[in-house]
């Protein structure tokens, strides 16, 4: 349940408003010149943060072609295959998953829609059976029509972790499967109605382990993007895409570049949730970020499609340019980044002593290596503030470091004089290292001593910071980590880094929280039906963990985005705080 | 130097050349070659403006502390108060004033001249270390490769084509990485750890270079006709190899053991530059430089640790010709 951020962070893109000099020839807007902080334009909203709350630049306009680009290659465009929050905003172009996020500003971004389904989910035996029907009128890009068959099989074939190896969890974990089936490419003639059925063509059943209330949340994964039996290829069906949505790949070269041109067999009649705006989408990956951010800002682009920030060089650039900065948004993302406080090792496996780094840290040192306040806020929890439930803590002090209260907590442990330890962080993220710099520098002043160890983030949690035996043979005590909302509640935020259950032999992403009172709140969570009562149980399981000094949260990440020059309809959206995909259009 | 046998050194220092030198109201005199190429070393003042550097450098890296404690701050040291928190860059562009000799550094403040004067250390002390470490290994292969002759030249000289064929840059960031892992077995933990595995990874896979120049040199020498009279005298390999070859060879080496050194100083920035290197806090110059890509609008991050680079890069370079023009009697001039 992690949705992996693009490490290299990039900008959005979007209008010009009103006074865009770009637009050439034609209809000129005769908008007033000079520093571009003259009357915003009455239709949709202009300046600084326009983006968070409105429709910037709006407008029906058909046709053009959108320009994207990303500095890497994301894991994969196979819906069954993905894990990262950009890849799940853009498949949504040429995939429609059963419900999908409302393309709408804010936090009316996080509402669900039916999409593929008539409606949302129909539930009944206690959240445990889920109901969906399907449109009318559905097709593939062959012109083959879309049957709740398709989305069975979408659902059952990425099961297969073995073959798609990115991607959550959910649905192995939830849905009720037989014992003997492994996988669609393994045993394919094993009866799966246990799990799901399909009645009949235009309607999905699924049966759930143990309820659910939320299940429109899984309905919404790129998982229920339909995929059709005769044409999956295992691995190999990512080089070609089978689209249901409006747009269908026209060339694929991994690594380098995408092009999706229409798809003509999709019809808006079936789509009320996409306008599908221009004609063509150009997608380069692999595009170096300082140049990435330059090219949006003059327009040679439209959109960053990773949707973290700007460059550091650029976020300077953007700030002191009054042009630029009107087209900029700050969003805070469902993500925070923070430090895990490995207890297994003395003298951390004692409260106090964890009290006492946490006491030390430098807060704002911390803001400061993450970025500055533009990429995040001072975190004072795990939960992020989008996430419902979420309350601010007052636990610990969070400015620069209170040297009198974490010697009181040193001495309270056993240690007056400090203690060593060993701090591992992500070698090639420049803000991770930046952090175990600050933890260093604030640590020595009461006498902790760090050592700074940076791992590949390729190998950080598989064979390093992730692996309990590794942590406990090299004396490892704090170690950076970082985590994004799959969906925006306390199930797609917390379940996956407190629960202690979900520790194995290696690749962990909780590292450090180990409290059988965390995991019983967890249960509770699980069980409860009601979204108010169960919100207040995730909170209660967010203050457990600060109770307990198990982490430092370090920021609630921000970005800094930057809209495209003459990109029509673009808003951040509150499902994937970067820029809604759906939407975006051509001028 | 002094030439290696009575017997063999006469007719060296013979040469007309040192007779040329020596002319003028004096008495004829001997002179060693080396002092004769001290004679003509003095004389390039490019290579002695060379050698200066690199002295200057080198007191620069021994004394890194107290320079750091007159004129700059500690170098891991945070200065926040010197940037703007909403652009995290240094407040006025550079933070360069009398206190901060060099600027601090963009997002923590820390103060740039500090990291570039103990940034020396790090590189100078690597790639020192790293060009001993290809000298003694090329020259003892090239030399015993040169001398013996046969199946064991054979296949010495096939193992330096290996080395010279080998993708050195790639294999050392596979080996740094490898190697990093064994921390607890290799008793030797951070920084040191690091710097002992650099110089391992950097001199291991250079020697294929000067290998191959002495083995060429060992070559024509053992046909010499001193080596055949001291082994008509009954000298045996060991004595011959040591005692008559090894120190003709002194000139070689030497000039490519200098015009190493700056290669190895760029490898070390190279790995460092990739992540592979010494790890943070510690300052090097090639991880500065790959920390200042992220801040091309802050360019003083990336002037004074590349200045510094090819500062020494530079100096090495000029001193190392020169002193190959100096030693070296068949050289044009």
């Amino acid at each position: 349940m992690k949705k992996k951020a693009l490490v290299v962070s990039a900008a959005g893109a979007v209008l010009a408003l009103a006074l865009s000099a770009c637009g050439g020839g034609g209809t000129e807007t005769p908008a007033a010149e000079g520093g571009g902080t003259s009357a915003p334009a009455a239709a949709g909203a202009a300046g600084f943060n326009a983006g968070l709350e409105n429709v910037t630049n709006p407008s029906d306009k058909k046709g053009g072609t959108l320009k994207m680009a990303v500095t890497e290659d994301w894991d994969s465009v196979d819906p069954g295959d993905t894990y990262y929050g950009m890849s799940w905003n853009l498949l949504r172009i040429y995939g429609r998953p059963l419900v999908t996020y409302n393309p709408a500003p804010g936090a009316k971004g996080r509402e669900l829609v039916p999409d593929l389904a008539e409606s949302l989910g129909q539930m009944s035996d206690e959240g445990k059976t889920w109901t969906y029907k399907l449109r009318a009128g559905l097709k593939f890009e062959d012109g083959s029509p879309i049957t709740s068959k398709d989305v069975k099989y979408a659902v059952l074939r990425q099961l297969d972790k073995k073959t798609f190896v990115n991607g959550p969890t959910y649905f192995n974990d939830w849905l009720d499967l037989p014992k003997d089936f492994e996988s669609v490419y393994t045993t394919p003639d094993v009866n799966t109605d246990s799990a799901i059925e399909t009645p009949d063509d235009s309607t999905i059943v699924f049966h759930l382990n143990k309820p659910y209330a939320g299940f429109d949340n899984f309905a919404a994964l790129p998982a229920t993007v339909p995929v059709p039996q005769a044409k999956d290829t295992g691995i190999k069906y990512r080089d070609h895409v089978i689209a249901s949505g409006p747009y269908k790949f026209e060339t694929v070269e991994a690594g380098k570049t995408y092009t999706l041109v229409r798809n003509e067999q999709w019809d808006q009649a079936t789509d009320p949730v996409r306008k599908a705006l221009p004609d063509k989408y150009e997608i380069s990956l692999g595009v170096e970020g300082n140049d990435l951010d330059n090219r949006i800002i003059a327009g040679d682009l439209h959109v960053d499609i990773a949707g973290s920030g700007v460059q550091p060089a650029a976020l300077g650039t953007i700030q002191t340019t009054p042009e630029l900065k009107e087209r900029a948004d700050n969003p805070v993302a469902a993500r925070t980044w923070y430090i895990s406080i490995l207890g297994d090792v003395p003298p951390l496996d004692n409260i106090e002593c964890r009290k006492a780094v946490i006491l030390a840290s430098d807060r704002v040192g911390l803001q400061n290596a993450y970025g500055g306040q533009l990429a995040g806020d001072i975190a004072t929890s795990l939960m992020p503030p989008s996430i419902g439930g979420w309350k601010k803590l007052d636990l610990f002090p969070t400015a620069s470091g209170d040297e009198a209260k974490a010697k009181e907590a040193l001495t309270a442990c056993g240690q007056p004089n400090g203690f060593e330890t060993t701090m591992t962080f992500r070698a090639d993220r420049p803000k991770e290292v930046a952090a175990a710099e600050s933890m260093q520098q604030a640590l020595a002043k009461v006498g902790i001593k760090l050592t700074l160890k940076g791992f590949p983030t390729s190998e950080y949690f598989t064979a390093y910071a992730g692996k309990p035996a590794y942590t406990k043979a090299n004396g490892i005590g704090l170690a950076t980590n970082g985590w994004g909302a799959d969906w925006n509640d306390g199930f797609g935020f917390l379940s996956q880094i407190i629960d202690s259950r979900t520790i194995r032999e290696a690749g962990n992403y909780n590292l450090s929280i180990k409290d059988p009172a965390v995991d019983a709140l967890v249960d509770q969570a699980f069980a409860e039906q009601d979204t108010a009562a169960r919100d207040a149980i995730w909170g209660q399981a967010d203050q457990k963990v600060m109770e307990g000094a198990y982490v430092l949260p370090a920021v609630y990440a921000k970005g800094l985005l930057i809209r495209g020059k003459g990109v029509t309809n673009q808003f951040i959206t509150g499902a994937f705080d970067m820029y809604d995909y759906l939407a975006l259009g051509v001028q | 130097m002094t030439a290696p046998l009575d017997v063999s050194g006469g007719d060296l220092k013979a040469t007309p050349e040192s007779v040329a030198e020596g002319a003028g109201a004096k008495a004829i005199q001997g002179r060693s070659l080396g002092q004769i190429a001290w004679m003509r070393l003095k004389r390039d003042k490019v290579a002695l403006t060379g050698a200066g550097v690199i002295i200057f450098l080198i007191i620069v890296a021994v004394f890194a502390p107290l320079i750091v404690g007159w004129f700059g701050h500690p170098p891991n040291q945070f200065n926040q108060d010197m940037i703007d928190t909403m652009t995290m860059t240094p407040k006025g562009g550079t933070g360069i004033s009398w206190d901060y000799l060099f600027g601090v550094e963009p997002l923590n403040g820390r103060d740039l001249f500090s990291r570039v004067v103990y940034g020396a250390r790090i590189s100078l002390l690597i790639a020192f270390f790293a060009t001993l470490l290809s000298v003694v290994i090329g020259t003892t292969m090239g030399i015993i490769a040169g001398y013996f002759g046969g199946w064991v030249d054979t296949i010495i000289s096939r193992l330096m084509d290996v080395f010279l064929a080998f993708p050195v840059l790639v294999f050392a960031m596979a080996l740094v990485g490898v190697l990093g892992q064994f921390e607890t077995q290799l008793k030797v933990q951070g920084d040191t750890l690091r710097i002992l595995l650099l110089i391992f990874v950097i001199g291991f896979f250079n020697w294929g270079y000067i290998g191959r120049i002495i083995r060429g040199q060992t070559l024509s020498l053992r046909e010499r006709e001193f080596v055949d009279a001291s082994r008509s005298l009954g000298a045996r390999g060991p004595y011959i190899l040591f005692r008559e070859i090894l120190p003709n060879l002194i000139a070689p080496i030497l000039i490519y053991a200098t015009l190493l050194i700056p290669t190895n100083v760029l490898f070390e920035a190279a790995l460092s530059f990739l992540g592979v290197g010494i790890q943070p806090p510690t300052a090097t110059w090639g991880g500065m430089l790959a920390a200042a890509t992220k801040y091309y609008t802050v360019p003083h991050f990336m002037f004074f640790p590349g200045m510094a680079i090819f500062i020494t890069v530079l100096a090495f370079n000029l001193f190392g010709d020169g002193l190959r023009d100096a030693l070296d009697p068949r050289a044009g001039r």
